[in-house]
């Protein structure tokens, strides 16, 4: 099996960095996604030394846009310290926004079009844009084109009251209406996800994120984000993670999207998030040349889609083994398995989908992916604790396997993340 | 062939003429900016007398040559060759009748501002028919001659008030202030503003406009006002009070030292109540009176000092420095934050240590606070206070610091602690760095001792608040390489700051000069001085704070320490007063605690009075003495001048001139008297010398004169020398 580069057009992952995530109206409530983005890049590169000129593109993922910079990438390479000549650009991938961010960068440096590339995302969940109604919308843009002020008035009078009703974009597919809790919902159903299983994930979830925030593993990955503009706020941690949550507690709240017969709850859900991570990726080479080293490669990667109408989240079911693949490699060969936390249900799903015959033969295999081995399972918690900024989530898991497997010795990680529209991604590992 | 179709040939101007409009552009040859001497005026004035003969050309436009300086003014020698008031009004009287000319000649002329239009050019700008200027940041106009003394006296003083109207002309002539390009047009400064690639061809275009008489020369056209003008400008009794206002804010700014900004009302007075040709006259006669007064030699002495020491390299010989693309702050205290700050306002990447997060944070909320000032004033955008912002990194470890190409450490003043911040810094900042300590008293030769690099070691002394003081003192030690000194000097300018190179010793210059300085304010309190009394006094002989306030500013603990060091270092002479020892003792630190000599509403509050019961810790207690005013002056003033003379015999200044400078935007000594040496100069040194024996038999072994005082008087270098 051809490795995905020749050696030294290998893409290295040589260092990465993320602010700590807060949820959504909390500490960064203030803060736009581009200022996130911003931030984490500027210590990215203070603390990597990396000399702008050295810098050929930078790729950014962000899921809701801001209208005012919807070129968020841009505003991130337009930093003072970076030359004005790099190019940038965003993509969208829903929650694998940064997961495309990266492996854009990777394909390039695997071309040979670009050797360094600053890839990664970033959301604010708190600043998401709210919009008037088509109608009041259309009142605005006529009376702007009115001839007279009179005219102008008379456009303007027509507005009724329901009109300045604001809309706010809600996480809901729109090709089938439904929301993201509601596919949840519905998953955890056709796959008998019971609540107490989802409520004993999201523990887990929660009790290992704080261990990896305890002894420093987590907070490796972090850049104390100093809050502007009063700089009174500090944050250093993840403030979603709770160290004092108990089963009991979990198991007390009440369905959010049935609340009849359904099991998804706030907490076995991950909040909204606002969040930034970046990576700095390498040509092997040129990693090697300015004495950088690298932490892991990227061996392969793969998307895949499926009906959103179906089961939204399962998607990584179907990328995994492709993915892997593509690597050369089988589930018996990766040291560690991170996967995105959108809900519990969702990663029980995509976990009972890796052990079934039926999903292997929808993604054309005929052998299924394995059953996953809990101890080397997002073994620093996941997105249910740690949080979810939609655009940034990508990045910042590449960067917790890729340490975590360097810092544990072993060779191979995999991770998914599944996305909006019934997508899902997978990735593979190399340590360096 | 008719004239107008051959290019005129001239030293300073080229003259290209285009269907009857005559384009002037003015690039003094060998020169980075324009100015007005005696030969670029000659010069113009006989092209407008070949322009004025010549019926083919109908009007004319006035551009600048120079990437980004319009005219920067008269030419400041001129004014040092001034002998009497009346010479000075001659000139004044000269300059007046070019402008008079521009006014009213048959062509006009256009003025195509771009870049900086300062004093003379202005006043020309005025005089045209017509003027505009591009939205260009480097453009700004602006009347700055009160701050070397004089007034405009160009026609300065009547056209301006004319043009913007009286509040306008009082606050730019009073302050000198440069005024941009939008506020200039919202003021009537200018007709139009546009961008710099089309300001040549809708110059031209205007003039031609104004030949054909489509527009009307701005002079002949209304100032448009709102009902405050009518209330204040359009009325004498309206124009009192306005007047009357800014004498009273002259007084409170300048405590009446500087004679300028009082003559400038009056030229402009006598405009308003007395017809034009008065204002004029009036003009030229102050002008004349103020360019030969004290004040005003003093100012230019200054200007030519410090114009002199932007070129010096600070190393004597030619040395390329070094670039410095990041720099690293240790210690993000007040003094850290505020050296990050102006190097983050000049584009540098600075990484910002303190021991623990909560630091840090004071120190970006610091470094937040200064920056955000100058977005207030509208002198930045909020993108560029974002992006200034973000090359500022905060961090409690040293990552970031392997690529550092200086670094200043600015933590707690204590040897120990320095020289181990220095061993760490070393570890990890690269080999051919440049390690810097912002100290005040310490010598750099004592922290370099722990330095494996000692060559790649120095001083930058930072003065508080860094972005408002002008002044950076660079101290060198024996093995401080010239390369090394060359860089800080020139990242220092690159900062803004006047910069002077020192040589290593106890308090350097700086410290030790003003440390002489408070030490006999201390020795005044010990006699029973009120302590009132002895502040007002200094401010009186022209001291932005007296030296009590100061000591409570700076801290009194800072302060003994300070004196500590000295002592050890000087002997008796230098000796600490009782009274600083007494009240540390009980406890009292300064404003920064609350309670120093005077009291504070809250620690690093504002400042009430003077703490009545300080008294009882000094050695004569409740009763008070009185001690002329003059002898208050003059021993702390002696003092202070005496030991920068020492500090000029014993090597640590390299010239009189970095003393003078270094006292005046370092430590407040007041700049109409030129610095300490121009003091000696104005006084006489015999006479100085004379003093300090006079008081040296009084209070031995204090007062002993500098050798270099006695020589300067033995050599009869009494004399103030022309500038």
């Amino acid at each position: 099996m051809a490795t995905y580069g020749t050696n030294g057009r290998r893409a290295a992952i040589v260092a990465g960095l993320r602010t700590p995530f807060a949820r959504a109206g909390t500490d960064f409530s203030s803060i736009a996604a581009q200022d996130l983005g911003r931030t984490v890049v500027a210590e990215l590169l203070q603390r990597t030394a990396i000399d702008g000129d050295e810098i050929d593109s930078v790729v950014f993922g962000t899921v809701v846009p801001s209208v005012l910079a919807p070129n968020i990438a841009r505003e991130v390479a337009l930093l003072p310290m970076l030359p004005k000549g790099i190019p940038a650009y965003t993509v969208s991938r829903a929650c694998a926004s940064a997961n495309q961010a990266i492996t854009d960068a990777a394909d390039q440096i695997v071309l040979g079009h670009a050797n360094v590339v600053i890839a990664g995302g970033a959301e604010s969940l708190s600043n998401v844009p709210i919009l008037h109604s088509r109608r009041f919308s259309e009142t605005l843009v006529r009376a702007s084109k009115a001839k007279s002020t009179g005219a102008r008035v008379k456009t303007l009078a027509r507005t009724r009251p329901r009109d300045l009703v604001p809309i706010t974009p809600a996480i809901a597919e729109p090709s089938t209406g439904e929301t993201m809790g509601e596919s949840a919902e519905k998953m955890a159903k056709l796959n008998h996800i019971a609540r107490d299983e989802q409520d004993q994930f999201a523990l887990r979830s929660h009790r290992l994120a704080a261990a990896g925030t305890q002894d420093g593993r987590l907070a490796a990955e972090m850049m104390p984000f100093y809050v502007p503009p009063r700089y009174e706020i500090v944050e250093t941690r993840d403030n979603g993670v709770r160290t004092d949550t108990s089963l009991e507690a979990l198991q007390a709240l009440k369905p959010v999207f049935d609340r009849r017969y359904g099991t998804v709850t706030a907490g076995n859900s991950s909040p909204l998030t606002d969040g930034a991570a970046a990576v700095l990726i390498m040509s092997a080479e040129r990693a090697a040349a300015l004495g950088y080293e690298p932490i892991a490669y990227i061996r392969s990667y793969a998307y895949a889609a499926l009906d959103p109408g179906e089961q939204l989240l399962q998607a990584p079911v179907l990328a995994a083994p492709v993915a892997l693949r593509r690597a050369g490699l089988s589930l018996r060969d990766i040291d560690l398995v991170e996967m995105h936390e959108a809900f519990a249900a969702q990663v029980l799903s995509n976990l009972e989908g890796f052990e079934s015959r039926e999903w292997a033969a929808r993604a054309g295999f005929s052998q299924p992916v394995g059953e996953v081995d809990r101890s080397r399972l997002n073994v620093m918690g996941g997105s249910i604790a740690i949080g979810h900024p939609f655009g940034a989530t990508g990045a910042r898991i590449t960067m917790t396997l890729a340490h975590e497997l360097k810092r544990r010795g072993g060779q191979f990680g995999l991770m998914t993340v599944c996305a909006a529209g019934g997508m899902g991604f997978a990735m593979v590992l190399e340590a360096a | 062939m008719s004239i107008a179709t051959i290019p005129w040939q001239s030293r300073a101007f080229a003259i290209e003429i285009d269907d009857g409009i005559a384009v002037l552009t003015l690039d003094v040859p060998d020169e980075s900016v324009n100015t007005l001497g005696a030969a670029v005026v000659d010069e113009f004035t006989a092209l407008l007398d070949r322009i004025e003969g010549d019926t083919g050309i109908r009007a004319m436009v006035f551009i600048s040559g120079k990437p980004e300086n319009f005219i920067a003014g008269a030419d400041i020698g001129q004014f040092t060759v001034i002998t009497s008031a009346s010479e000075g009004e001659a000139l004044s009287r000269s300059g007046q009748a070019v402008m008079d000319r521009i006014e009213r000649m048959r062509t006009p002329m256009v003025a195509a501002i771009h870049g900086a239009c300062l004093g003379g050019g202005l006043e020309m700008a005025l005089a045209s028919a017509y003027r505009i200027a591009t939205d260009h940041p480097k453009t700004v106009l602006a009347l700055p001659e009160v701050t070397l003394g004089v007034i405009p006296g160009a026609g300065g003083t009547q056209r301006l008030p004319r043009t913007v109207g009286l509040r306008n002309a009082l606050d730019m002539i009073l302050t000198g202030r440069n005024v941009r390009g939008k506020k200039a047009l919202r003021m009537g400064l200018i007709d139009e503003l546009v961008h710099p690639a089309i300001l040549r061809d809708v110059a031209v275009d205007r003039a031609r406009s104004l030949a054909d008489g489509k527009i009307a020369r701005s002079s002949r056209k209304r100032r448009r006002r709102g009902l405050a003008d009518f209330a204040l400008e359009g009325n004498p009794l309206g124009r009192r009070v306005v007047f009357n206002k800014a004498h009273a804010g002259v007084i409170e700014k300048t405590h009446g030292h500087y004679p300028a900004p009082f003559a400038a009302i009056e030229a402009i007075r006598a405009g308003y109540d007395q017809g034009s040709e008065r204002g004029f006259a009036e003009e030229a006669r102050l002008f004349g009176e103020m360019s030969v007064t004290e004040v005003c030699r003093q100012l230019i002495y200054l200007f030519f000092a410090t114009t002199a020491l932007k070129k010096d390299n600070g190393v004597g010989v030619p040395v390329d420095s070094l670039p410095v693309d990041k720099l690293g702050v240790l210690g993000a205290g007040f003094m850290g934050a505020g050296i990050a700050s102006v190097a983050a306002g000049r584009g540098t990447v600075v990484r910002l240590k303190d021991a623990d997060t909560a630091r840090v944070a004071r120190g970006l909320a610091s470094v937040y606070g200064v920056l955000r000032e100058q977005l207030v004033k509208k002198r930045i955008t909020p993108r560029e206070l974002d992006d200034q912002m973000s090359l500022v990194g905060g961090t409690i470890d040293y990552s970031g610091f392997q690529n550092v190409d200086l670094v200043v450490e600015a933590v707690f003043e204590e040897l120990g602690l320095k020289q181990q911040v220095l061993r760490e810094a070393e570890e990890v900042i690269p080999g051919d760095a440049i390690y810097a300590s912002n100290t005040s008293t310490i010598p750099i030769t004592r922290i370099a001792e722990a330095s494996k690099r000692p060559e790649q070691v120095l001083g930058m002394h930072f003065f508080s608040p860094v972005h408002r003081m002008p002044l950076l003192e660079v101290i060198v030690t024996r093995t401080t390489t010239a390369v090394v000194t060359a860089t800080a000097v020139a990242y220092g300018k690159k900062l803004g700051k006047h910069v002077i190179v020192v040589n290593d010793g106890p308090g350097f210059y700086t410290t030790r000069t003003l440390a002489a300085f408070m030490n006999e304010a201390g020795h005044l309190l010990d006699e029973g001085v009120a302590i009132e009394a002895l502040d007002k006094a200094l401010v009186d002989f022209g001291f932005p704070v007296g030296p009590i306030t100061l000591m409570d500013e700076v801290g009194l603990d800072v302060g003994a320490k300070v004196g500590q060091v000295l002592l050890e270092a000087f002997g008796e002479r230098l000796s600490p007063a009782a009274s600083l020892a007494r009240v540390v003792a009980a406890g009292r630190v300064g404003r920064k605690g609350g309670k120093g000599f005077y009291l504070y509403d809250s620690p690093g509050g504002k400042k009430r009075g003077v703490d009545q019961s300080v008294y009882e810790l000094l050695p004569t207690g409740a009763n008070r003495v009185d001690v002329p005013v003059a002898e208050m002056q003059q021993r702390c003033v002696l003092a202070m001048v005496n030991e920068a003379a020492r500090c000029l015999e014993e090597g640590i200044l390299r010239s009189e001139r970095d003393g003078d400078v270094g006292a005046v935007f370092g430590i407040g000594f007041p700049p109409f008297r030129g610095g300490p040496f121009r003091y000696v100069k104005t006084a006489g040194a015999n006479n100085i010398v004379r003093q300090l024996e006079l008081y040296h038999t009084r209070f031995a072994p204090r007062f002993v004169p500098a050798r270099a005082l006695v020589e300067m008087a033995e050599k009869g270098r009494g004399k103030v020398e022309p500038v």
